[in-house]
């Protein structure tokens, strides 16, 4: 959550739009980019078609207890024979489900909240700001973990509405601070002057140049959320009858998988998440740099001569210099 | 001083919204889980904790809204948070006071090392830009997606069962009595190794990213081109001109993340075991021990403020901006 | 003429590498004599920054030195290559023997730091014998030489005016009596008044300091009343170099000409202020031949296919001009390959 820090400063600094076709593709070129985006569409597809592809019923048990990976259990199997790699290819809807889910919904919160403040300013403003530094501050874990306990059957998009409810704010204070600043912009001050409606401004001056912003806030809420809730699953609190990855992990610790050395039961879900998280921290890494040019590593090319701020490196290419003296 | 009072203002609020949130929660909720648990307990609770817990659970409905949450505050204000059904009959705020030593212990200190060593890293790598240090990049951006507990699994599955290094759980060793002696003091360390290890490791990889990203922009500010010109130390440049600038987002970014550490840090006690506030929330979670579970979450939200507190007095005395008056 | 200073002999200097690189500066020919003000004119994009920050190594990525010299002619007759020194002999040579009062004081001071500590941590990294006294002793009397009362000294950035943040930088740059001066802009976000008061100021410090200034501002009007001679930069290359005066009576290049009618003159007679239509072109997209010539009321063909030279036009060697206005034009009929 530490990037953020740096995110927030960067998004304060983007500079006017070129063309938004030319932007999009460049958005796309980056490699990191590219190599997220690929993880992501992966997991999406097992999302979708999982539970056809899956060996095994995940709730079914068999003879082979406890094996370790094999031909017939790539993954291995549970202390009741259930098949691991069915579990996670079946639970990686839910994941998926709750994490896009609660990042939709904490990314309209947060617009609503983010703009409004940043537009309206006055008493408005103080108090919107207000409302979310408070709920940021506020520890989002322990509070989605009581109100999901508290809530006898907690299925996954009540769990995504509670994630949403607690981890909204973060994108709402970066969008404030994006929205005041384009706020002064001329073609804004032009659309006012004009007497267009304020919410039409919002819509069409002020929404389209934060896309970038929303969309990092966006991502970085659906690690958040799939992170909440494979704990959630983890801690027993959600419904551990449906399968995602913090439910395989569940059983795995409550039958004392590591005690009795069955790695393969805990380690693919967890390769997983991280594979999961990683991805979509590329993705922000990706728009953080496009916000943010400065942050962009030199391409391959440039990287025979090493730039170093303060330090211009001399390169003698010896061509140039004949080139207006025949 | 207006800015720190500022600040305080701020934070009474924060906490003034936590414990409303906390008081609403429960009465917000569908069924009354505490009035079947007080039904098991009858003929076990005297009359002043069935008062108490009535008050702060809401149970009378013959009283009205307001008085229901003047009679909550009345009992936080005598530091009665009820009783703990895990541990009954012991009140709510000794079960607390038996763990929160042992949590800010392990968390407090992780989690300054964390900072400390992630934001040195982050200075070298952001500094040293296309330097071999790039190539950390992508490991810690997979790091930082590692859930903490799962990192915690991992740990003590190699650590503690395949070559046993270190205990496994529990914060020290079971045949000694807790007491301020050298025995109980170095077990305690020792078993606080693994857990505290796995915090830092998960925990450093999100300060180096938000650090070197801070540093990059930094570098491309006038005033580092300057102290370039002028002819300093590199030690100088980096440090006293780059990193000193650059560090101060990333203190306010860590008074901000404060709670989605503590987050982390608190499932990491429960895979290990910890005795401190984490396993308690778990164990309360597990046994429905919603009083127990209310003054958790109370007791993280103050440490939190408290900590965001602190942080804000290091960044006053590291900003001279925020001191205009002196 | 007094004896070079700083002499910069064919310098190329491009943004990036390989095939996106775009070239910021070609075959810069240029002489700084000992005690002069040269002022760099130009437009915002004609390499007149670039230029004073690859002189000193400054300029930071993507830019790359990719051919050229640059020298340092001490008092004593030594010369320094300042493209070849290691880093070590740059940060020596930096401020010692050339110093720099950047653009926008407003981001040139580092605001977490008092003005005194920026002050002395320049004695501190290039005079190590100097006892903390001396030092802050130094800095009184900096500020006194820019008039700022030395209480300012505990003050940080942010407390400060503009004009006072500026005038720090000046007492800055003088810390260590360099050689050279270079002002990038130095008062371009002041109002006028501050303008002149900062300008005069540095006047008289020159008299009585004795160093080299390199002037670089947009307002040529500001160049011809501080500067004797001017450079004039266009698209990376200078088209016109000549003493002030001979600039503000008879400008030979047509860029110089427009220049001179953007402005409006603090002293002398009035002119019509005409401009020069259209806009410096890209980096990336320069035109063939004499970069002005689009924008030129008096191209000939020539222009457009040939880049002209830098040289003394026809009977007078104290000026350089490229323009093929002032020279015999190539055949037309054979344009180089």
């Amino acid at each position: 959550m530490a990037v953020t820090a740096a995110a927030e400063v960067a998004v304060t600094d983007a500079t006017e739009p070129p063309a938004p076709g030319r932007r999009r593709l460049r958005f796309l070129r980056g490699r990191k980019t590219v190599v997220g985006l690929g993880i992501l569409a992966f997991f999406a597809v097992i999302a979708v078609i999982g539970p056809w592809i899956a060996p095994y019923d995940p709730d079914a048990m068999s003879d082979a207890l406890l094996q370790p990976p094999s031909g017939a259990h790539w993954f291995g199997t549970t202390h009741t024979g259930q098949d691991v790699l069915s579990q996670i290819l079946v639970g990686t809807r839910g994941v998926l489900v709750v994490g896009f889910v609660a990042g939709i919904l904490a990314t309209v919160l947060s617009v609503l909240i983010g703009v409004s403040a940043g537009f309206l300013g006055g008493t408005a403003d103080e108090l919107l700001s207000l409302l979310s530094n408070v709920f940021l501050v506020i520890p989002g874990l322990p509070l989605i973990i009581i109100i999901a306990s508290l809530v006898s059957d907690a299925g996954d998009l009540l769990i995504a509405a509670v994630i949403a409810f607690t981890s909204w704010a973060w994108g709402a204070r970066v969008l404030r601070a994006q929205t005041l600043s384009l706020r002064r912009r001329d073609y804004v001050e032009a659309a006012r002057a004009t007497g267009e409606s304020t919410w039409r401004i919002i819509l069409f001056e002020v929404l389209p140049n934060l896309t970038a912003v929303i969309a990092s806030g966006f991502v970085g809420t659906v690690v958040f959320a799939i992170l909440s809730e494979i704990t959630l699953a983890f801690i027993g609190v959600a419904d551990i009858s449906d399968w995602n990855w913090g439910t395989v992990l569940f059983w795995a610790q409550s039958n004392q998988a590591l005690a009795q050395g069955a790695w393969w039961w805990f380690v693919p879900a967890g390769l997983c998440i991280a594979l999961l998280g990683m991805s979509l921290g590329l993705i922000n890494f990706g728009i953080d740099e496009f916000v943010n040019p400065r942050l962009r590593t030199e391409s391959g090319a440039s990287r025979k001569v090493r730039m170093r701020v303060g330090f211009t490196p001399v390169a003698r290419t010896g061509t140039s210099e004949k080139e207006t003296r025949p | 001083m207006k800015y720190l009072l500022q600040r305080l203002a701020f934070y009474l609020v924060t906490a003034w919204a936590a414990i409303t949130i906390n008081f609403l929660i429960p009465r917000m909720m569908p069924g009354d889980p505490v009035q079947a648990l007080l039904a098991r307990f009858q003929g076990q609770l005297d009359t002043s904790a069935v008062d108490s817990l009535t008050a702060l659970f809401g149970l009378d409905r013959n009283q009205s809204l307001w008085q229901q949450y003047t009679d909550y505050w009345s009992h936080l204000l005598d530091g009665d948070l009820g009783l703990s059904f895990t541990f009954f009959p012991t009140p709510v705020s000794e079960v607390i006071a038996q763990s929160l030593p042992w949590t800010l212990a392990l968390v407090g200190l992780t989690t300054l090392i964390s900072f400390v060593l992630g934001t040195g890293i982050g200075v070298f790598t952001g500094w040293r830009r296309g330097s071999w240090l790039d190539g950390l990049l992508p490991v810690t951006t997979f790091i930082s997606a590692i859930p903490y507990f799962w990192l915690g699994l991992i740990a003590i599955a190699l650590f503690a069962v395949k070559w046993p290094l270190f205990p496994e759980s529990g914060g020290y060793d079971n045949s000694l009595v807790p007491a301020f002696d050298w025995p109980f003091i170095s077990s305690a360390l020792y078993h606080g190794v693994l857990p505290g290890l796995t915090i830092v490791l998960s925990a450093v990889a999100g300060w180096i990213l938000g650090m070197r990203n801070m540093m990059v922009t930094v570098s491309s500010e006038d005033y580092v081109m300057v102290a370039q010109a002028k002819g300093l130390s590199e030690r100088r440049v980096m440090f006293g001109y780059a990193a000193r600038n650059a560090v101060l987002p990333n203190i306010s970014g860590f008074a901000l993340s404060i709670g989605f550490i503590v987050g982390g840090t608190l499932l990491v006690e429960m895979v290990f075991s910890y005795p401190g506030i984490g396993l308690q929330l778990f164990q309360a979670v597990g046994a429905k021990d919603y009083p127990l579970m209310q003054g958790v979450f109370l007791i993280i939200t103050l440490s939190v403020l408290a900590a965001n507190l602190l942080a804000d007095v290091i960044y006053m005395a590291l900003d001279p901006r925020t001191r205009r008056e002196a | 003429m007094s004896e070079p200073v700083l002499t910069v002999r064919g310098l190329n200097v491009d943004y990036g590498t390989g095939d996106d690189a775009v070239h910021a500066l070609r075959d810069i020919d240029l002489t700084l004599h000992r005690g002069e003000v040269l002022g760099l004119a130009g437009e915002s994009g004609s390499g007149k920054s670039t230029l004073a920050y690859a002189v000193t190594r400054l300029l930071s990525p993507p830019g790359v030195i990719t051919g050229g010299e640059v020298h340092y002619h001490r008092r004593d007759g030594g010369a320094l290559d300042l493209l070849a020194l290691s880093a070590a002999g740059l940060r020596a040579f930096r401020w010692q023997e050339l110093s720099i009062v950047f653009q926008g004081a407003m981001n040139s001071l580092n605001p977490v730091h008092t003005v005194h500590s920026q002050l002395t941590d320049v004695l501190r990294a290039h005079r190590p014998g100097m006892k903390r006294s001396e030092r802050t002793a130094r800095a009184r009397e900096l500020l006194a030489l820019v008039g700022i009362s030395a209480d300012r000294l505990s003050a940080y950035p942010h407390q400060l005016s503009g004009g006072m943040r500026q005038r720090v930088m000046i007492a800055m740059a003088l810390a260590l009596e360099p050689e050279i001066v270079i002002m990038d802009e130095p008062t371009t976000a002041l109002d006028v008044v501050m303008q002149r008061q900062i300008l005069s100021q540095l006047v008289r410090l020159r008299e009585e300091l004795g160093f080299s200034v390199v002037f670089i501002t947009h307002d040529i009007s500001l160049l011809i009343e501080f500067s004797d001679r001017i450079a004039i930069m266009y698209g990376g290359r200078i088209v016109e170099e000549a003493r002030a005066a001979a600039i503000y009576r008879d400008p030979h290049h047509p860029y110089s000409d427009g220049l001179l009618h953007s402005f409006p003159a603090l002293h002398g007679a009035r002119r019509e202020l005409t401009g020069i239509p259209g806009s410096p072109p890209h980096l990336s997209a320069m035109p063939a031949g004499c970069a002005f010539h689009p924008r030129c009321g008096k191209a000939l063909d020539a222009c457009a296919g040939h880049v002209p030279v830098l040289a003394a036009p026809d009977g007078d060697a104290s000026r350089t001009v490229a323009c093929w206005l002032h020279r015999p034009a190539p055949a037309t009929a054979a344009p180089r390959p």
